[in-house]
């Protein structure tokens, strides 16, 4: 069930409608049924995954809680000095720990096998030649929907437990909600128990403002992803099906294109996800601040999936950095290297990691790998260079404003883009070869003879995709100072108007039906 | 204040959703095909709904019928009121429904309905589908046809690509048709809100010829399996039960045309259904020499389609067996029906010399369909 096509779109006006109807006690029920049906419209023979994932998390923070539980029980039974209860304390808190890593390896072993199992084995066998026939051993299952993201929250819930940050769950259908809410199964964002939980279980009332805006953000969801996304992606597939033909300027498009199509894609499916969440009552996190925007690439990943960067710094960099083996290996760092070197050392070491772990989180091929420890390399570089760049900037004058700050936003767009290239191609030898001839392909002139018509968008498509961007880049800017939101606060005839406007720009310009393939977000099949 | 800003806000509201309404039927009446220049037989199935009057035998069909059977030389000829309901490689779950949607109109004396569309038991090409659809008006006949006609993950016997139609897209064509939005024509503007007529009570007029000589037809090509699919028949039974519940004479015809050929074993079992049913069949392929066609000058696309000559005898041939064998009535001396008729009449003469002049100065037709 797209989130674009007619069953969806049936199925939320349904579900909307019967939940508004429902008492306030009845709806959490109704949005774990629909969540399955959800879920089970992709594949429903992966239901037992979930199912699976659900327990091992419950039964997880039960467990890590119970060991709290216990252990403040014998601390507080019997009389003990203040070092035997610091002592007490360490040894539950390791009990608790173990018990939250083994939750974490059952949910993440899921992900593994199902998403990485045919990758590590292709690979090894590639090194090891152990068999003749590797397809043979493929799982050939198809994802369960959602199973990166509904698996990451999953351990951020019992993460969050072991670190006490709230209390393990008693109901196994909230975490059964928490897990599968099926808005966040599409792509994210992200969220974490203690902002979703209690929401989904006691949604809040939606007045006219909440519905009138949550309807305006669907439409403007849809009209990024039929009219630009599913557009422009005519023109991205046949630049990247033929990558050795399309060189030069063809791959520089190639960059400017996926750009308009990667942003409108993701942006326009987390619009449609939060704007509907919003209509059931439960509000999601903002997963974009204006990303090309950005004068850095660090910048970037602050304003770009939000969600994922958070989760990332909160479950994974900070632990990594501060882990005891890392702290040893600092030690050794600074008696054989510097004490420079060891004060960055553990902030190097995790970053890599995240970055590959990043990158691998996105796909189970070298081409996310690549793409991961690319964006790593351009942060640690630029992390190193911003004393030089400090140092400038007290020299010349030269602020971050201006049209340095423009040179900025741009730069920032068009390295991050040439990065994006990894997942265009799909192969890192030829995004290397295709994003180098950029600079060695001097064919600059088929932007003007008519070459560019031949992609499978017409002089019009272009002509849509410019007003597209122009209206995208005019919205962008609107909410800069002050959000959109507040900024129509109130106005409910004007969001409907223009929630109307849209719909039909989107039903009249909208890249879809037959001649069209239906297709799916990007960041769905990650 | 506040009453009166609400009152405001709520009339806004639904200005813009009224609006947004209003813009959808244009954005629709402008993107659907109109089939007004290039290829006509889009245009062929609504023109139906203009009719005034009853008719007394209807032809079903696919493209045997609409270029085969002239209404108006029936009507000349013999008095005979008709109306050809076909349209390209029309399914016969097309004329099925076409035709239960015509009886819930009218109940005419016969109904002919050729028998070519039998070798198709499954959806063919979305083209063909939308030709004989769109032009239904929404009713329950066309969801059902809608329904029996959709590709559904089959390959289209044009293009070969998987198809996938959407049967909201033929309640709301524009979700079918709104990808035309930029390669709309000034046709597009100009019969946004009504069509030319461009057959005649059905009938698709062409007065040039191009024809073949049995000689230059390719060789037959043996099939594996000949035998009438289930889904066909089903519908050809149920065609029966719909004529029979109606009180309506069912005939069976088979058009002259060299291609596609038209197998033998097709031929025995049509005359077999047609003997266990009780029904008449015409076969004017068999009888296309005695009714003195000439697939040299009587057709306009080489065997395939007979053009006025060619259509002109074989309503004569057919006319003959309607009036004398079921006694339809000659309502020529009817004058409601005659005044209507000599209008249609004079269209159908104003065409053919239309049609002449356009021969005589370019020596080929470009209008009227000839082109596209």
């Amino acid at each position: 069930m797209l989130y674009t096509s007619a069953e969806f779109i049936i199925f939320a006006a349904v579900l909307l409608a019967v939940y508004h109807t429902l008492p306030r006690v009845c709806k959490p029920y109704l949005l774990l049924l629909s969540s399955v049906i959800f879920f089970a419209s992709y594949a429903w023979y992966n239901l037992p995954f979930l199912i699976f994932t659900v327990l091992v998390t419950y039964a997880g923070g039960i467990a890590v809680a119970k060991v709290y539980e216990r252990g403040e029980g014998e601390i507080s039974s019997g009389e003990f000095d203040r070092e035997t209860k610091k002592e007490m304390r360490r040894r539950v808190k390791r009990r608790a720990k173990l018990v939250m890593a083994l939750t974490v390896t059952a949910d993440i072993a899921v992900l593994a096998v199902l998403k990485y199992y045919n990758f590590a084995l292709h690979n090894a066998n590639a090194l090891l030649h152990f068999t003749k026939n590797e397809s043979d051993l493929f799982i050939t299952l198809a994802l369960p929907l959602g199973i990166s993201f509904y698996t990451f929250m999953c351990v951020g819930y019992v993460v969050d437990v072991f670190r006490k940050k709230y209390s393990a769950e008693r109901n196994i259908l909230k975490v059964a909600l928490f897990a599968a809410y099926f808005p966040q199964l599409v792509q994210g964002p992200f969220s974490r128990y203690d902002e979703t939980g209690a929401q989904l279980w006691s949604p809040s009332d939606v007045g006219a403002d909440a519905l009138s805006w949550a309807f305006l953000r669907i439409a403007w969801g849809y009209f990024k992803k039929l009219v630009l996304a599913d557009r422009v992606a005519v023109a991205v597939n046949a630049l990247a099906g033929d990558a050795d033909a399309y060189r030069g300027a063809y791959a520089l498009a190639a960059v400017v294109l996926y750009s308009i199509r990667i942003y409108a894609d993701f942006t326009g499916g987390i619009d449609i996800t939060i704007g509907l969440s919003e209509a059931l009552g439960v509000k999601l996190r903002e997963n974009f601040i204006r990303p090309y925007f950005s004068k850095s690439i660090a910048e970037y990943w602050r304003r770009w999936h939000i969600s994922l960067g958070e989760w990332f710094r909160e479950y994974l960099f900070y632990p990594l950095s501060i882990a005891g083996p890392v702290g040893k290996a600092s030690k050794w760092v600074k008696k054989h290297v510097g004490a420079g070197a060891a004060k960055r050392f553990p902030v190097y070491v995790a970053t890599v990691i995240v970055w590959f772990v990043t990158g691998i989180w996105h796909g189970a091929a070298w081409n996310f790998i690549a793409w991961g420890m690319a964006n790593c390399v351009v942060i640690l570089i630029s992390q190193e260079l911003s004393p030089l760049y400090e140092k400038f900037h007290a020299k010349t004058g030269i602020g971050e404003g201006g049209a340095w700050g423009a040179f900025m936003i741009v730069r920032t767009y068009f390295l991050m883009s040439m990065i994006r290239m990894f997942d265009v191609y799909a192969d890192v030898g030829k995004t290397f070869s295709a994003v180098g001839s950029i600079f060695t392909t001097f064919n600059y002139g088929v932007f003007f003879d008519g070459s560019m018509l031949t992609l499978g968008l017409t002089g019009a498509d272009y002509a849509l995709l410019a007003v597209g961007c122009a209206v995208i880049f005019a919205v962008s800017v609107l909410g800069g100072k002050k959000s959109l939101r507040e900024r129509t606060s109130g106005r409910y005839a004007l969001r409907v108007s223009l929630s109307c406007l849209l719909a039909v720009a989107t039903l009249v310009f909208g890249a879809y039906g037959i001649g069209y393939d239906a297709s799916q977000f990007i960041y769905n099949q990650f | 204040m506040e009453k009166k800003k609400r009152i405001r806000t709520a009339a806004i509201i639904i200005a813009a959703i009224l609006v947004s309404l209003c813009l959808l039927d244009i954005a629709t009446r402008l993107c659907v095909p109109k089939y007004m220049s290039g290829a006509l037989d889009g245009a062929f199935i609504a023109e139906y709904y203009d009719e005034k009057l009853p008719h007394d035998v209807l032809f079903v069909g696919d493209c045997e019928v609409f270029s085969n059977i002239s209404p108006v030389a029936l009507w000349r000829e013999y008095g005979i009121t008709s109306f050809v309901r076909g349209s390209a490689q029309q399914l016969i779950w097309q004329s099925y429904y076409l035709l239960e949607e015509m009886l819930a109109h009218e109940t005419p004396k016969a109904v002919v309905f050729n028998v070519l569309s039998l070798k198709y038991n499954e959806p063919q090409k979305e083209a063909y589908n939308r030709i004989a659809l769109d032009g239904m008006k929404l009713s329950r006949y066309k969801l059902a046809a809608v329904e029996a006609s959709m590709l559904q993950g089959q390959r289209d016997a044009d293009t070969g690509e998987v198809v996938n139609e959407s049967f909201l897209s033929y309640v709301f064509p524009l979700l079918r048709y709104h990808s035309r939005w930029s390669s709309l024509t000034s046709d597009d503007v100009k019969y946004m809100y009504g069509r030319d007529k461009v057959t005649h009570n059905g009938y698709y007029m062409r007065v040039d010829a191009n024809g073949v000589s049995p000689d230059e037809l390719p060789a037959v090509r043996p099939l594996d399996d000949y035998t009438f699919g289930s889904t066909a028949t089903e519908y050809l039974d149920k065609m029966v039960t719909l004529c029979e519940s109606h009180g309506v004479e069912l005939i069976l015809m088979k058009a002259p045309s060299l291609v596609p050929h038209w197998y033998d074993e097709y031929e025995a079992q049509v005359e077999a259904y047609a003997s266990a049913h009780g029904l008449r069949y015409i076969n004017v392929l068999a009888a296309a020499n005695d009714i003195g066609i000439d697939y040299e000058t009587d057709t306009f696309d080489r065997g395939m389609h007979m053009n006025l000559s060619g259509a002109e005898k074989v309503t004569s041939y057919v006319g003959g067996i309607l009036s004398d064998e079921f006694g339809i009535p000659d309502r020529r001396g009817d004058e409601e029906y005659a005044s209507v008729w000599a209008e249609k009449e004079k269209f159908y003469d104003d065409m053919i010399a239309a049609q002449q002049k356009e021969l005589a100065e370019l020596g080929h037709l470009v209008h009227f369909g000839a082109v596209g």
